[in-house]
């Protein structure tokens, strides 16, 4: 570890560190470099994405450079660096649901919600994300929004989708 | 996913529990004996009114004897995502509604995805009939009549076969439906009928038979060779001799082995593994001490992709309270043989399937593959010899070990026994997942099982195996399934995705698909995976696109890209590193082999003759059908379409972004795509 992060992680981000964060790292302690997938992973879920303090306060928990560890979290598509919107849409791309039109879903979706896949909108509300498959190709197409299904769904019917999430904050 | 998916309560374990004082079983001191004195008897200290709370127990947790109704919900993912959760309420409300005293459990999924949500009730002393599409409304009507004994016939699926019970008449019988007629169900035998998160049913149907057999009366050898001469082969999709990969980790001398089941189903068309998951936790656990027994490993991990919470959460489950009865962990039922299984949670890489790659991402690296010798069983996990098996591996191997090596070989074809799963999705009337013998035909699975093409189009060809896969025809549908018969169409068994493509399928635009997904997906180790797929998809792109500027060299080097098409490909199956990169141009092959006329059209021609690619489509509007109504005008994202009410409407080719709107609006039939 060069001078320069070590000095950067001492006066920054230890002393910042936020509690939620110092529990997760707490919980794993004598983590060895095998467990930096989960606390990655617990890290996420705590604060919805990895911040730049979060990766170094890992990498200096687990007594690794902080680039291995932004490199590994780089590498796993389900890592994300900034905050999703409220209602986060995941759209599967599985080839079952490619064959049954979700590209014109897609397209749908960014026209309905003016973004683009991994944008979130400015309200702050959405924010949209191709994933591979979610597995329920049985009802293709699919979309989910923050983990709830919606199954065969047609271009015409996102704007009703999106509008009953509206309404859900109204 | 809603907490009521995830009810259980520990008051649930009624087989589990002591039958009098003598019975001194603690998963501290388990009992060696506990499965036989819990499923066959006779209990050790031989007393007759043991012996039938015991038997009784075992009747009620099948379902053999009931004294109320039960009702069962399928909540598998799949089913979730067509609205069991909101049924599951309706019928929940229901019943508090009226006071009804019946049972409501919730299940896995059977496979049938187009029917779900499903809803099964049982009568005391009547057969289990299934209902598909249980939507909340449906339900008061539903329970009501079933309740008052008479069977709704709309939305009946079957009746389940049951000697002891009363069936209903005039009522098919699930094996007389078209879509399990022809299968054969061992790994998904429990799918879909038991509860899932109770240890009980598992156990009354026969769980934990096989592993507490083998650690009595069979040595790891034994197993090594039971498993050996059924010819079991990985399910995973490449095929390996399961028997003979367990016998060289057995060779191996180490302080410490490990197994590993791989649960990181990440093929686009396949979620087998998920469904046997959610459905049957109980079984995964138990092929995977077998195993583990076999190969001399005391530590497991199942590698599992994050995308599947409930699965995930049903196995912690499953683990829990296997472990809190003796059935895991230290001195299992008392044979002195140990087993930990540990979840790692996927972190979404499909190269993590590829078993040295997964290797590096359990251990918390960055999932690349790497040079194979040293192979896994030799030198894996933590430079420890390591057995890797995908989820229905495991699935099939209590049953191989219960029922003997024989039974199982009777079962499919030569070079490959058994069953397998398919996953049918796509233009398919029932998508769903199918278990089969192998040696049925692709027509059987695909027209007999899934019904045949969804709307009566025509069937063009079907995706076999995921991105490593292939498509196939229609003139080999009369192809019979095994490993070896695929590899003779160019394709191979993959995990056993069919995704089921119809007429209207661009095959170009499947060769894309796959290739952009192959590109984002290469972990970029390699130069031939990462560049030569990303040099694949811009041919590709290049065909599918209009005549834009071709300013000076642009036509030469486009037929250059045509040209090399081929060569390119096979380049990069042989010279990259892992099956990844050495499959991933298979969708162009295959498609390059079977649908030339389709890439000729698109290359020569400039058309997509099966209307997909926009670039190459052009539309416009009949001037004779349009009556101008004005709804395609409103679709038009692009204000393409200009024309007064009730005047013939037209089409600005300049604006006009070709993304088909118009032409699914059109009720007469007025927008012509060409």
């Amino acid at each position: 570890m060069s001078e320069t992060t070590t000095k950067f992680i001492n006066t920054k981000s230890v002393a910042a560190l936020r509690p939620e964060l110092a529990v997760i790292l707490q919980r794993h302690a004598n983590a060895r470099r095998e467990h930096l997938i989960p606390i990655l992973q617990d890290v996420q879920e705590a604060e919805g994405y990895l911040s730049q303090d979060a990766i170094v306060a890992i990498a200096k928990h687990l007594k690794l450079p902080a680039s291995k560890v932004f490199g590994v979290a780089t590498f796993y598509n389900q890592f994300r660096f900034q905050a999703h919107g409220r209602f986060h849409i995941q759209v599967c791309r599985g080839t079952a649901c490619h064959v049954k039109g979700s590209a014109s879903v897609l397209a749908a979706l960014c026209r309905v919600l003016k973004i683009t896949p991994g944008q979130t909108s400015r309200d702050g509300l959405f924010s949209l994300e191709v994933v591979a498959c979610i597995g329920a190709c049985g009802l293709a197409p699919v979309i989910s929004v923050n983990g709830e299904f919606h199954a065969g769904v047609a271009p015409d019917k996102v704007a009703s989708i999106v509008q009953s999430y509206r309404r859900k904050i109204a | 996913m809603s907490e009521a998916v995830s009810s259980f309560n520990t008051d649930d374990i009624k087989i589990l529990a002591k039958c009098c004082e003598r019975c001194w079983h603690s998963p501290e001191r388990p009992c060696p004996d506990l499965i036989n004195c819990l499923t066959s008897g006779p209990t050790c200290h031989n007393d007759p009114a043991c012996n039938e709370r015991a038997q009784s127990r075992t009747k009620t947790a099948r379902r053999e004897k009931l004294d109320r109704p039960v009702i069962f919900i399928g909540t598998g993912t799949c089913g979730l995502g067509a609205g069991a959760g909101k049924t599951l309420a309706a019928i929940r409300e229901h019943v508090q509604k009226q006071n009804l005293d019946v049972d409501i459990v919730e299940v896995g999924c059977i496979g049938l995805c187009t029917a779900e949500p499903m809803v099964d009730i049982q009568l005391p002393g009547r057969t289990r009939v299934s209902f598909a599409k249980i939507t909340s409304d449906k339900v008061p009507a539903l329970i009501d009549t079933v309740l008052a004994n008479k069977i709704v016939f709309e939305d009946l699926v079957a009746q389940f076969r049951d000697e002891k019970l009363t069936p209903y008449e005039g009522v098919i019988f699930q094996d007389q439906h078209p879509f399990f007629a022809q299968q054969t169900r061992c790994v998904l035998v429990n799918c879909g009928i038991i509860d899932p998160n109770n240890i009980d049913e598992y156990i009354a149907r026969g769980g934990f038979c096989a592993l507490a057999m083998a650690l009595r009366k069979q040595t790891p050898e034994d197993i090594r060779n039971t498993v050996f001469d059924s010819g079991l082969r990985g399910r995973g999709g490449g095929g390996f001799p399961t028997g003979q990969k367990w016998k060289l980790a057995a060779q191996e001398n180490s302080d410490q082995k490990y197994l590993v089941c791989n649960a990181d189903e990440g093929d686009p068309g396949a979620f087998m593994n998920r469904a046997e998951i959610e459905g049957d936790p109980y079984r995964l656990l138990e092929g995977m001490a077998i195993a583990a027994y076999a190969i001399g490993a005391s530590k497991a991990y199942i590698y599992i992709r994050a995308e599947y919470p409930l699965a995930v959460k049903r196995l912690i489950k499953a683990i829990a309270t296997a472990k809190a009865n003796g059935l895991l962990g230290h001195n299992i039922l008392d044979s002195g043989f140990s087993l930990d299984i540990v979840i790692k949670k996927g972190a979404g890489a499909f190269v993590c399937g590829e078993e040295t790659a997964l290797i590096h991402s359990i251990e918390g690296r960055r999932g690349m593959p790497r040079p194979r010798p040293p192979y896994p069983a030799v030198k894996g996990l933590f430079g420890k010899p390591t057995i890797i098996n995908n989820v229905e591996t495991f699935y099939n191997i209590p049953t191989i070990i219960e029922r003997g090596a024989a039974w199982f070989k009777a079962i499919g074809t030569g070079n490959s026994t058994g069953t397998k799963v398919f996953a049918l999705s796509g233009k398919i009337t029932r998508t769903g997942l199918a278990e089969v013998a192998f040696g049925i035909s692709m027509r059987d699975v695909i027209f007999t099982i899934g019904g045949g093409v969804l709307n009566n189009k025509n069937f063009k060809a079907v995706q076999v195996g995921g991105p490593s896969g292939a498509c196939i025809p229609s003139q080999h549908l009369d192809l019979t399934i095994d490993y070896d018969s695929m590899k003779t169409v160019g394709a191979m068994m993959g995990s056993g995705g069919l995704v089921v493509m119809d007429e209207n399928t661009c095959m170009i635009d499947v060769a894309k698909f796959f290739m952009d997904f192959i590109g984002r997906e290469s972990c970029g180790k390699c130069i031939p995976c990462r560049e030569g797929t990303r040099r694949l998809l811009e041919i590709l792109t290049q065909i599918t696109q209009g005549r834009r500027t071709e300013k000076n060299a642009d036509a030469l080097l486009r037929f250059q890209g045509v040209v090399l098409l081929e060569r390119l490909a096979s380049v990069i199956k042989d010279t990259s590193l892992c099956a990844l990169g050495q499959t991933a141009p298979n969708p162009v092959l295959s498609t390059l082999r079977y649908f030339r006329d389709e890439y000729e059209a698109h290359i020569f021609e400039r058309r997509c003759p099966a209307h997909v690619c926009p670039e190459l489509l052009n539309y416009t509007i009949d001037s004779e059908a349009c009556v101008g109504c004005g709804v395609c005008i409103k679709a038009c994202p692009a204000d393409a379409i200009i024309g007064a009410p009730k005047q013939v409407h037209e089409i600005n080719q300049d604006k006009c972004v070709a993304c088909g709107s118009c032409l699914e609006v059109c009720r007469l039939n007025a927008v012509i795509a060409a």
